[in-house]
């Protein structure tokens, strides 16, 4: 599948993006608020769950996250696909 | 002013009052009939004169609507202190209980996250 470059480096470009990121690969499949709970408590960022759902939308149409329901709950899952074979061709 | 009460909507009075009182452990306190539904509380057995849990029906469609969307995203309708969270977690995970989130050290406090079964999702804390 072919990814949108310029997405996918507009996603990363933001540390928050990249902490929530760094959280889901820690542990995948979380929901919006223990994703939130991380962030806060953990980074002590300070961020709502709107922002953070904004984020999730910016990494979303990068293909870098994905959110499927479970059983009554959405859950947010890290989609690394998109990241393989970014630099391919710079680094070989 | 004291804090004597605090109501969580529930879909089923009487699958709560199970889940409440033989999963978690809670001591039913009151069972009054009103009208349709009843006034059911229920109370820690470490602190029986302490604060009362009451079981709210959630008749009313925004409670439905708010029960569903908040617990779709993960948020917890209300929190309850545990003295070991590990020792709770697994207690609880014997008798069944689903957890959304296990426990998390976060920051000075590890919680934890788990479906009650009556359309809420309960968070455990310890201090």
């Amino acid at each position: 599948m072919n990814w949108d470059k310029d997405a996918i480096f507009k996603a990363l470009g933001d540390s928050t993006r990249r902490l929530i990121l760094d959280e889901l690969f820690e542990r995948n499949e979380q929901t919006l608020y223990e994703l939130t709970v991380r962030l806060i408590s953990k980074h002590n960022l300070s961020i709502t769950r709107q922002a953070i759902a904004k984020h999730l939308s910016v990494l979303e149409s990068a293909g870098l996250v994905k959110s499927k329901r479970k059983g009554k709950y959405r859950v947010v899952i890290f989609n690394n696909e998109p990241l393989k074979n970014l630099l391919k061709g710079w680094i070989e | 002013m004291k804090i004597i009460v605090t109501s969580l909507f529930v879909q089923d009075q009487d699958k709560a009052l199970e889940f409440y009182s033989e999963k978690l452990g809670f001591v039913k306190k009151h069972d009054v009939p009103m009208g349709k539904f009843r006034w059911i509380t229920l109370v820690s057995p470490d602190d029986q004169d302490g604060t009362e849990l009451l079981l709210e029906p959630n008749e009313h469609p925004a409670a439905k609507e708010y029960q569903k969307k908040i617990s779709a995203e993960g948020i917890p309708a209300t929190m309850f202190g545990v003295a070991d969270i590990h020792k709770e977690y697994e207690r609880l995970m014997e008798k069944g209980v689903k957890f959304t989130m296990e426990p998390t050290k976060m920051g000075e406090v590890t919680i934890a996250v788990f479906d009650d079964t009556c359309g809420n999702l309960i968070q455990i804390i310890q201090k």
